[in-house]
């Protein structure tokens, strides 16, 4: 099954190819992984969603605990927490669809952030689902490109949560 | 203070005391070894960097302490890679040192460039790529840090030319911040709990079978699994690399376990109703077919390495720490008692496992020899208190079946990597450690041969290393599952060999040859009796039902479906499968 980890990381050179190379060993599939700073200096927090086949959830953040330069690790599947994807579409438009794109644009909380003469681009964070549903409401249109980050993830209402020495 | 590059590789080595590495110079590590002599580290020159990473990896299993190769980069470093490869399976502790190119020109493809930290990336606990002389000392102690703690295993540091010429300062590791590389544990309370379960297990079961593996020899805990063992009359059996953890001639012992194993091991797990593992990982030499092992066995698993812990056997109770604490715990908790039903049954297996070991020896002096019948006359020589340092493939499961642990001393060989080639030069720096101990090198002719380079190194240390090499003209594992499993086709198994005795002499190696059971007894006598280093060419039998291993379980079969020695006229074309 799918699983989604937290994990802060050393932000040294290296980090990064150990942990792929770890999962890669392993046999472990991602899914995503999205790296980004974190509110302490020198800490990288990685997500990882990865299919991780039989193996318990507790033996892949043990992996991860393992590497020098990994600080922390939280599964978070099955814990009450903000899962976020961004995605930026294009949209193909012609005069007269124009508008019915950007409707459902704002009518689904996304933003628009480019109009061109023959395409609109639109961006939406949230849940995996609404993005889903988003893009799906946008391809009648004509996807002329997409991109999506990869999920983030943080546990609601912990203040003990985040980095700790 | 400010030091240069190479003086912080030293100074470090110095203060992690270090008394003697094992390597290969080259280009790129040239600053560093200008500087040894004025530090006083004795550094042993290998033929081969991977001869140099295996030196150093004897050297760990034999002293406990974290063992140093040191290697130029590109080709120095990846001929480092097998040797590193194999203490990372077996979890040896080693820092690996590797000369750079300049650190402007890394990304480059520079001469004799190999981006060795990313090769050794998924073989190593971790590795450093140094390019900041000041990162220098923490990066180094870390590397001895992360090496001994916890699950131990191989650290790689890349030193680029220039890191190692600069100048820079050195923090001595007392005024560091602590590093934050050591692994944690169960917590305590978890930690008791799971003791305590553990207690009443042992205390209420009937067939209980202890597992004692490596981690037993890598924690020192020897003496107290015995005690364990004799408090609550728990049998034991050995993995191979657990073998010089527990007495083999005890009565509790059942000998090692697994593909080679003796019945009493085999079957004891097989019907035990709880198997304790302690430091051991349940590799599939050991396990058999993973549906059938151990099938009424409540199963308890110890181990210092969290992922382990339930990894291939599904477990009904998992202890993450280290062996020796747990071990403590359950001396002073675990009630005393005897087995007398269970002991019995054993004791039935433990005679025919006697019985085979008997009849497997040759008294007849002048019939052929067989690896056996030498293996038993070097342990009635030694009276088993030599310390072996065993090859890989049959050499080494005849080893293991018929020179019994006794004495405590180490018996060394590659576990989890198999690696032909390892035990001579394991052995140098076996022999470095221990210069008291009478050790003895046994090799097959195929292993021997792929490190045999190493003899030169032998003999400039001036090493009284017993080398043994068992001639059958094959290579002898392989050529055994080719009979077994593919209807006797010797593809590539036979072997053309050099004349061992010659070839020794060439060396200025003292040498000789047995092929009789006579001379066998004769040139092991002589040899002990040498000062110096001596190779024994043992020509043995390589065909027949004598020329293979048993008993023996077929990979993927259970654990006590075990081939016994067939007869002669089963063996000849029918192996029995």
């Amino acid at each position: 099954m799918k699983r989604t980890l937290v994990a802060w990381v050393e932000d040294e050179p290296g980090a990064l190819n150990r942990i792929v190379s770890l999962f890669r060993r392993r046999l472990f599939n991602i899914a995503s992984l999205t790296v980004g700073s974190t509110e302490r200096p020198g800490i990288s927090r990685m997500t990882i969603v990865l299919d991780s086949g039989q193996t318990p959830s507790d033996r892949l953040a043990g992996h991860l605990r393992k590497l020098v330069n990994v600080v922390r690790v939280e599964d978070v599947t099955d814990r009450p927490a903000v899962l976020h994807d961004l995605a930026v579409v294009k949209v193909q438009t012609e005069t007269e669809t124009r508008g019915d794109v950007m409707q459902v644009a704002v009518a689904s909380g996304a933003r628009v952030v480019d109009v061109g003469p023959c395409t609109v681009t639109v961006e939406t964070t949230g849940t995996e689902e609404s993005v889903d549903a988003l893009v799906a409401q946008l391809r009648p249109f004509g996807i002329a490109e997409m991109v999506r980050t990869g999920r983030v993830a943080m546990l609601r209402d912990d203040a003990s949560a985040g980095w700790k020495e | 203070m400010q030091r240069t590059g190479a003086e912080i590789v030293w100074e470090v080595l110095r203060r992690e005391g270090v008394e003697v590495v094992f390597g290969v110079p080259g280009g790129a590590i040239m600053p560093t070894y200008d500087l040894r002599a004025t530090y006083g580290i004795h550094h042993v020159l290998m033929r081969h960097e991977q001869a140099a990473a295996h030196a150093a990896d004897g050297y760990a299993r034999a002293t406990g302490r974290v063992g140093v190769a040191l290697a130029t980069s590109g080709p120095g470093a990846t001929n480092l890679t097998t040797g590193i490869a194999n203490a990372m399976l077996d979890s040896i502790p080693l820092v690996c040192i590797t000369g750079q190119v300049h650190a402007q020109l890394l990304g480059t493809d520079a001469f004799q460039e190999a981006d060795i930290t990313g090769i050794t990336l998924p073989i190593t606990k971790h590795g450093y790529l140094v390019t900041d002389v000041n990162d220098l000392g923490p990066a180094l102690h870390e590397a001895f840090s992360v090496a001994r703690s916890g699950r131990p295993g191989p650290v790689l540091v890349d030193l680029p030319k220039d890191v190692q010429i600069a100048t820079g300062e050195y923090i001595p590791p007392e005024l560091l911040a602590p590093s934050s590389a050591a692994p944690g544990t169960a917590d305590e309370g978890d930690l008791n709990e799971a003791l305590g379960e553990l207690t009443s297990m042992i205390d209420d079961a009937e067939r209980p079978v202890v597992l004692c593996g490596h981690g037993i020899v890598a924690s020192g805990s020897g003496k107290r699994l015995l005690q364990l063992a004799e408090q609550a009359d728990l049998p034991t059996a050995v993995t191979l690399l657990g073998k010089s953890a527990f007495p083999e001639t005890h009565p509790l012992a059942l000998g090692m376990m697994g593909m080679h194993g003796t019945v009493a091991a085999n079957f004891a797990i097989q019907r035990a109703d709880l198997l304790i593992a302690l430091g051991m990982r349940f590799d599939d030499r050991v396990t058999g077919r993973l549906d059938a092992y151990a099938p009424d066995a409540r199963k308890v698993h110890v181990d210092i390495d969290e992922v382990e812990l339930g990894k291939l056997v599904s477990v009904d109770l998992t202890i993450h720490a280290d062996v020796a604490d747990v071990l403590a715990w359950l001396i002073s908790r675990v009630r005393s008692r005897q087995r007398p039903a269970w002991r019995q049954k054993l004791g039935a297996w433990q005679d025919e496992d006697a019985q085979r070991i008997a009849s497997s020896v040759t008294r007849d002096a002048t019939s052929p020899l067989t690896v056996p019948t030498v293996v038993r006359k070097l342990f009635d020589s030694t009276h088993g208190d030599s310390t072996l340092v065993v090859d890989v493939g049959q050499c080494q499961m005849w080893a293991a079946q018929f020179y019994p642990a006794t004495s405590g001393k180490p018996f060394i060989t590659s576990g989890g990597l198999g690696t032909m080639g390892f035990a001579l030069p394991a052995a140098i720096g076996v022999q470095i450690a221990r210069p008291q101990d009478e050790v003895w090198v046994l090799a097959g002719d195929g292993g021997f041969q792929m490190s045999l380079h190493d003899l030169a190194t032998v003999v400039q240390e001036q090493l009284p290393l017993r080398i043994a090499v068992f001639n059958n003209g094959y290579l002898g594992m392989v050529r055994q599952w080719q009979e077994m499993f593919y209807d006797g086709r010797y593809e590539a198994t036979p072997l053309l060999n050099p004349d061992f005795v010659k070839l020794a002499e060439a060396y200025g190696i003292e040498a000789a040859r047995a092929e009789t059971p006579k001379q066998a007894d004769e040139i092991i006598a002589r040899a002990r009796s040498c000062s110096g280093p001596v190779l024994m060419e043992f020509r043995v039998v390589g065909e027949g039902p004598e020329g293979n291993v048993y008993p023996m379980v077929s990979a993927g079969c259970a654990l006590d479906d075990m081939i016994y020695q067939p007869t002669l006229a089963s063996c000849a074309k029918e192996p029995r499968l």
